[in-house]
C-alpha cells in the first residue's frame, strides 16, 4: 500500500483536486435538501427540478447581462440573484402545497413533491427547449491555473479549483452561523430537532417551514446555477442530478449540513479516486459509500439516535 | 365467508370480467391494461410496506430482477409457468438478503437504502454490457403456456389470463394477511413500533416477513412485464419506475386490495391517453391528476368510489 | 409548435374516440381491421421520436423535419393524390410503454406506416411487432447493428446505415490523417451505444492497426455534466487520439471542459456524432478536430446529388425553425423520402391501384431512393446502404462555428457489413489496405 502510493502520489494529488471540486458540486445541491428534509422531513424529490430551473434561469440572465455588454464581473451576482429569484418564485407556492398535506400521511407529501416534479419538468421543457443550454462566460473570464505534475502542467479551470469550493465554503460556514449564533436559525434548529417540543415552545413551526423551504429552494438553484457554466442543461437534468443528492441525505444524517459536507466531500472523493484507478466502479461509488456508512452508523453520518416514543 | 368478503370477492370477478371484455372490445388496449395489472401486482407488495409506514423507493429492483431472470432463462425454458416461479424465487431471494439488511431501518432510511440498491443493479446491468446489451436490452422468445405454443394473438391472451388470475390470487392473499396477526402487527409497526416490541413481537421479522412477500409479487409482476412486452431494459430498474409504482399505490388508495389495481388502471390508462392528446406535455397532465387526487381525495381512487357510495345513504339520513 | 398537427380537421374522430372512456366508444376506436387496397383519404404516419429527455435534442429537430416535409408533401397534392398526416409518440418514458404506443398506432389510429425509432432498444423491441402485426415500419434513427444482423424481417426496413460504417468510416480517417498514432483514450456514454461503438471501434482497430495501446476507457454515466476528472486524466495520460461517440448535452459540456483545459492541445480527437453539436458550441470547439455525423450528413457537403434540394431544404428548414438543420432532419427526411419512393413503386407495380400492406412492405425491399445528399438503397436484409462523410473541423469568418474541410465521403457498400455476417466477424477479416483505398479528401469551399 505505502508502495502503492509513493508511486501514484503525484496522481493522488490530481484526484484530490477534482474530487474537491466534485464534492462542492454535490454540496451545493444536497445541502438544500438535506435542510429542507430537516425541517418538514420530506425528501423533496422536486428539488431536482429547482435545480435545473435555477441553471436554466442563470444561463439565461446571464445570457441577457453578456449581450446587453454589460461588465463581465456582473455575471457573478447574475447567478446568484437567479438563484434567490427561483427560491422566491417557486419556494413558497411549493410549501404551501406541502402545509395543505401535513397532516396526512408523510407518504403524500412525498407523492407532492413527486408530483411538482412532473410538472416541472415539462413546465421546464416549455419555457427553456429541449436544446443543450450552456453559459460558459464565468469559466472563461477565470481563465485557467497550471497545476505542476512532474515535468508536465495540467491546466485546471479557476473555476473549478477556487469558484466553486469556495461558494460551498462560504455556505456551509454561513449556514453554520445562521443556524447556531441567529433567532430564525435556532428556530429551525429546534423544530429540526423536535417539532412538537419546538411548538410547545412557542415557536411558530409554520415561518420556519416557509423560510426553511425557500432558503433550500434557492440554495437548489444556486447548485443549478453553479453547474450553468460547465454542464449542458437537457431535458432530464434534474432526475438524474437529484438521484445523488437522495444518497447524500440519508448518509447525512436528518437535516445535519456537517453530514452533508463530509458525506458530498466523501462521495466527491471516491469517484474521483473510482475514475483514477477503477473507472467502472464511478456510478456506483457513492451507493456503497452511502451502505457502508449506514452499516456503521444506522442513523447517518452525523444523525443522533431517534428517542424511542411509547 | 363474511358477506363484506364474499362482495368484494364478487366485485373482484366483476371487475376481471369488465377488464376482458375492454380487452376484447378495444384490442390495442389490451396490452395496456395487462402491464397495469403487472404493475397493480408489485404495487399490492407495495400497500404491504405502506401499512407498517414504510415506503420503498427502489422496489423496481424486484420488477427488475424477475423481468431479467425471465429474459434469461427463456431461450433455454420458454414456459410461462416455469418461468413465473422462477421470476418469484429470484426476486424473493434477494428480497430475502436485502432484506435482512433494510427492515433494520426505518422511513428515510429505509426508502433511500432501497432506493441506492435499485440504483446499483441499474448500473450493473449498464456495466455488464457484453451479457445484458445495456440500454438495448434482451428480447425474450415466444413463451409457450403450459407446453402449447401459441400465435401471438393468444399469447396476448393468455398473458393476460395469468395476470388476471395471480391478481386475483395475490389481492385475496394480501387481503387475507393484512386481517391476519402479521397484518394486524404491521399496522401496529406504523403507529408505535416499540409498543409491539414490549408485546414480545420482533417488528424486524414481521416487516421482513412483509418484505419478501413484496419482492415476489414485484418478481411476478416482473416477469408478466417481460412476458407482455417481450423486451426488457434497465429502465425497469431506474429510481423513477420506483416512484412510479409508489405513486400507483397512493393514486389507488392504500385503504383496499382494489387499490393498486385502480391506481394502476388509472395511472396506465391517464398516461396513454394523455401521451395520445397531447405528446408533449404528458408528464405535466400525469402530474396534476397526482396532485389533485393528493389534495382533494388523500384517500385514492378506492376512497374516492366508496365516499361516493356511502354518500347516498347519508343522505337518506342514516348516520 | 407541433400543437397545429393535432388540430388538422381528420383528427376531430379521434380526439372524440380518446376523450370518451365509454365501452361504445372505444369499441369504435378498436376497430382493427384495415381498408386494405381501398385508396385511403389521408395517409397517417405514425411517428416515434423523443420528445421528451435528453434524446430530444434529436427527437425535436426530427419531428420538425418532419412537419416541414409533410407540409411540403401536402402542399405538392399529397402522396399519389392522397395527403399525410404525421402522428407524433414520445419514446421518453421507455421501452414498455412504446411497445404500447406501437399496438395503439396500428390497432387504434390505424396508421398506413410507422418510422420508428430514435432508440435502438425501441427499435429492436418494435421490428418483430411490425412483423406481428402487418404494419410497414421505416426504422428511421436507430443506430444498433443488430437489428438485421440477427435476424430477418419482412416489414420493417431501415432507411440509413447502423454503427458499423459510421464507426468504421471515422477510424479509417484517423488512420490515414495520423497513420502513427500509437495510444488512444475513449470517453463513452455509458449506454448501448456508446459500448457497442467502441466495441466496434476496437476490433476493427485491431484488425487493421494491431498494437495501438489503450491508455484509458472512461463510461460516464449517460447525461453526465462534469468531465473534469476525466479530463484531467486524458491531461496527464495525453495519449495520441481521443475518440468519444457521445452526443447531445453529454458531448457538448465534454468539448466546452476539454477546451478550456486544453485538451485539445494535447490529443487528436475523434467524434463521429459532432456534426450535431456545431452550431451549438461554436467556435469553442477548435480546428483539426475529426467530426462526423452518423451517415453523409451535412448542410455542407462537398458532392451532394441534388445540390438545389439540398439547399432548399437547409434553406427552408433555417427559415422556419431558425436553426441549422443536423442530422436526425436528415435521416427524418429520408425516411420521407423513401416513404414516398415506397407508395410510387407499390402503386406502380399495381398498375396504379392502392397496394396492400403486404405489397407495400414488399415495395421497400430493395428500393432506390434519394437522400439530401445521395441514394440510399435497401439492401436484401433491410439495412440502408448509406454514405458516411467525415470532416476535419476549420474555422471561417462565414460561419460562428466550426465547419469541416478535407471531407471524405465514404461509399456505403465498401464499409457497410456484408449481407448475413455479423459485424464483429466482419471487423476481423478487413484488410489492413483498407485505409489506403479511401477516397481522396476534399478540402473546405467557401
Amino acid at each position: 500500500m505505502p508502495g502503492w502510493i509513493a508511486d501514484n502520489a503525484l496522481l493522488i494529488g490530481l484526484a484530490v483536486l477534482d474530487g474537491l471540486s466534485y464534492a462542492a458540486a454535490v454540496f451545493m445541491v444536497a445541502v438544500g435538501l438535506n435542510l429542507i428534509f430537516g425541517v418538514l422531513r420530506v425528501l423533496n424529490i422536486a428539488h431536482g427540478s429547482l435545480y435545473a430551473i435555477g441553471g436554466y434561469s442563470a444561463a439565461a440572465l446571464g445570457l441577457f447581462v453578456v449581450s446587453r455588454g454589460l461588465p463581465g464581473w456582473l455575471v457573478f451576482p447574475t447567478l446568484l440573484a437567479a438563484s434567490v429569484l427561483v427560491g422566491l418564485v417557486l419556494g413558497p407556492p411549493i410549501e404551501r402545497l406541502l402545509r395543505r398535506t401535513e397532516k396526512e400521511e408523510p407518504v403524500l407529501q412525498l407523492l407532492v413533491t413527486f408530483a411538482l416534479f412532473m410538472i416541472l419538468e415539462d413546465l421546464q421543457k416549455l419555457l427553456f427547449g429541449v436544446q443543450p443550454v450552456v453559459f460558459d462566460a464565468p469559466l472563461k473570464m477565470l481563465g485557467t491555473v497550471d497545476i505542476p505534475f512532474g515535468q508536465d502542467v495540467i491546466p485546471f479551470t479557476a473555476y473549478q479549483l477556487f469558484v466553486l469550493p469556495g461558494i460551498a465554503l462560504v455556505t456551509l460556514a454561513g449556514l453554520a452561523w445562521f443556524l447556531r449564533r441567529t433567532l430564525y436559525g435556532r428556530m429551525i434548529v429546534a423544530v429540526t430537532t423536535d417539532r412538537e417540543a419546538a411548538r410547545a415552545m412557542g415557536i411558530d413551526a409554520a415561518k420556519v417551514t416557509l423560510l426553511t423551504f425557500t432558503a433550500g429552494a434557492a440554495l437548489a438553484a444556486l447548485g443549478g446555477a453553479l453547474a450553468s457554466p460547465t454542464a449542458s442543461l437537457v431535458p432530464g437534468v434534474g432526475a438524474q442530478t437529484i438521484v445523488l443528492s437522495f444518497a447524500v441525505v440519508a448518509t447525512a444524517g436528518l437535516g445535519q449540513i456537517e453530514g452533508a459536507a463530509v458525506t458530498s466531500l466523501l462521495i466527491g472523493l471516491g469517484r474521483s479516486f473510482a475514475v483514477y484507478f477503477e473507472p467502472e466502479l464511478e456510478v456506483v461509488v457513492p451507493y456503497l459509500i452511502m451502505v457502508a456508512v449506514l452499516l456503521v452508523r444506522p442513523q447517518g453520518l452525523f444523525g443522533v439516535p431517534e428517542t424511542r416514543r411509547i | 365467508m363474511s358477506r363484506r368478503a364474499l362482495l368484494e370477492l364478487v366485485a373482484a370477478l366483476a371487475a376481471a370480467a369488465i377488464v376482458l371484455l375492454v380487452a376484447a372490445l378495444v384490442p390495442w388496449l389490451r396490452f395496456v391494461l395487462t402491464i397495469a395489472i403487472a404493475k397493480g401486482i408489485a404495487v399490492l407488495g407495495i400497500l404491504l410496506l405502506l401499512r407498517a409506514g414504510q415506503v420503498s423507493f427502489g422496489h423496481a429492483l424486484y420488477v427488475a430482477l424477475a423481468a431479467y431472470a425471465a429474459a434469461f432463462a427463456a431461450p433455454r425454458m420458454p414456459e410461462a409457468l416455469l418461468l413465473l416461479p422462477l421470476g418469484a424465487l429470484v426476486s424473493g431471494a434477494v428480497g430475502l438478503v436485502v432484506g435482512l439488511f433494510v427492515v433494520r431501518y426505518r422511513e428515510i432510511f429505509f426508502g433511500m437504502l432501497n432506493l441506492a440498491l435499485s440504483m446499483v443493479f441499474y448500473s450493473v446491468l449498464e456495466k455488464f454490457y457484453a451479457l445484458t446489451h445495456g440500454t438495448d436490452g434482451i428480447r425474450l422468445p415466444a413463451i409457450r403456456y403450459v407446453g402449447t405454443a401459441l400465435g401471438p394473438e393468444e399469447a396476448g391472451w393468455a398473458t393476460l389470463a395469468v395476470a388476471i388470475l395471480l391478481a386475483l390470487g395475490f389481492g385475496a392473499f394480501v387481503r387475507v394477511y393484512l386481517l391476519s396477526p402479521m397484518g394486524e402487527a404491521l399496522s401496529a409497526m406504523k403507529t408505535r413500533e416499540t409498543r409491539l416490541e414490549f408485546m414480545g413481537i420482533p417488528a424486524r421479522r414481521v416487516l421482513l416477513a412483509a418484505y419478501v412477500l413484496s419482492a415476489v409479487m414485484a418478481g411476478c409482476g416482473g416477469v408478466i412485464i417481460a412476458m407482455t412486452t417481450r423486451h426488457v431494459t434497465p429502465a425497469l430498474a431506474y429510481w423513477t419506475a420506483s416512484g412510479e409504482l409508489v405513486f400507483i399505490a397512493i393514486l389507488g388508495g392504500a385503504g383496499s386490495v382494489f387499490g393498486p389495481f385502480l391506481g394502476a388502471f388509472g395511472y396506465e390508462l391517464t398516461r396513454t391517453y394523455a401521451a395520445a392528446l397531447v405528446a408533449d406535455a404528458w408528464q405535466m397532465i400525469l402530474g396534476i391528476v397526482l396532485l389533485g387526487v393528493i389534495l382533494f381525495a388523500p384517500g385514492g381512487l378506492w376512497g374516492m368510489g366508496r365516499s361516493a357510495l356511502r354518500r347516498r345513504p347519508a343522505g337518506e339520513g342514516a348516520a | 409548435m407541433a400543437g397545429d398537427v393535432r388540430f388538422a380537421p381528420g383528427s376531430l374522430t379521434r380526439r372524440a374516440a380518446l376523450g370518451a372512456l365509454g365501452v361504445g366508444s372505444l369499441a369504435l376506436a378498436g376497430r382493427s381491421v384495415q381498408a386494405q387496397a381501398a385508396k385511403p383519404s389521408e395517409l397517417k404516419v405514425g411517428i416515434a421520436t423523443y420528445l421528451s429527455g435528453p434524446a430530444s435534442v434529436f427527437g425535436v429537430p426530427g419531428r420538425q423535419a418532419a412537419e416541414m416535409l409533410f407540409d411540403e408533401i401536402n402542399a405538392e397534392g399529397g402522396i399519389a393524390g392522397v395527403k399525410v398526416r404525421p402522428i407524433f409518440v414520445d419514446e421518453g418514458p421507455g421501452v414498455d410503454h412504446f411497445v404500447g404506443e406501437y399496438r395503439r398506432l396500428v390497432q387504434s389510429e390505424n396508421v398506413n406506416i410507422i418510422f420508428s425509432a430514435i432508440s435502438s432498444a425501441d427499435c429492436l423491441a418494435c421490428t418483430p411487432l411490425a412483423d406481428e402485426l402487418k404494419r410497414p415500419t421505416l426504422l428511421w434513427d436507430c443506430g444498433t447493428q443488430r437489428i438485421f444482423e440477427d435476424a430477418r424481417y419482412q416489414y420493417a426496413v431501415r432507411t440509413q446505415g447502423n454503427a458499423t460504417p459510421e464507426v468504421l468510416a471515422a477510424l479509417l480517417y484517423v488512420l490515414r490523417a495520423k497513420p502513427d498514432f500509437r495510444s488512444i483514450a475513449v470517453v463513452n456514454q455509458d449506454y448501448a451505444w456508446g459500448r457497442d461503438s467502441w466495441a466496434i471501434w476496437k476490433t476493427a482497430m485491431d484488425t487493421l492497426k494491431p498494437g495501438v495501446r489503450v491508455a484509458a476507457e472512461f463510461f460516464p454515466r449517460f447525461g453526465a455534466t462534469d468531465f473534469s476528472t476525466e479530463v484531467t486524466r486524458l491531461l496527464a495520460l495525453r495519449p495520441d487520439v481521443i475518440l468519444t461517440t457521445s452526443w447531445g448535452g453529454d458531448l457538448d459540456a465534454f468539448i466546452r471542459q476539454s477546451a478550456e483545459r486544453r485538451l485539445f492541445e494535447r490529443s487528436t480527437f475523434v467524434m463521429p456524432l459532432a456534426e450535431s453539436s456545431l452550431e451549438r458550441v461554436g467556435k469553442t470547439l477548435p480546428a483539426g478536430v475529426i467530426v462526423g455525423g452518423r451517415g453523409d450528413h451535412w448542410f455542407g457537403h462537398p458532392s451532394p446529388k441534388d445540390p438545389a434540394l439540398l439547399a432548399r431544404f437547409t434553406e427552408n428548414y433555417r427559415k422556419r425553425f431558425s436553426t441549422w438543420p443536423i442530422y436526425p432532419t436528415h435521416h427524418m427526411a429520408q425516411a420521407v423520402f423513401a416513404m414516398k419512393a415506397g407508395y410510387e413503386k407499390a402503386i406502380k407495380a399495381k398498375g396504379g391501384g392502392w397496394p396492400t400492406d403486404a405489397e407495400l412492405a414488399a415495395a421497400f425491399q430493395g428500393l432506390e431512393f434519394p437522400s439530401l445528399t445521395g441514394t440510399i438503397k435497401i439492401r436484401e436484409d433491410g439495412q440502408g446502404l448509406e454514405d458516411q462523410l467525415i470532416g476535419t473541423t476549420v474555422h471561417t469568418d462565414k460561419y460562428p462555428f466550426p465547419v469541416l474541410t478535407d471531407m471524405v465521403v465514404f461509399k456505403a457498400a465498401d464499409i457497410t457489413t456484408p449481407v448475413g455476417q455479423k459485424s464483429l466477424d466482419w471487423l476481423k477479416t478487413l484488410s489492413p489496405d483498407m485505409p489506403g483505398k479511401m477516397p481522396a479528401p476534399v478540402p473546405y469551399r467557401g
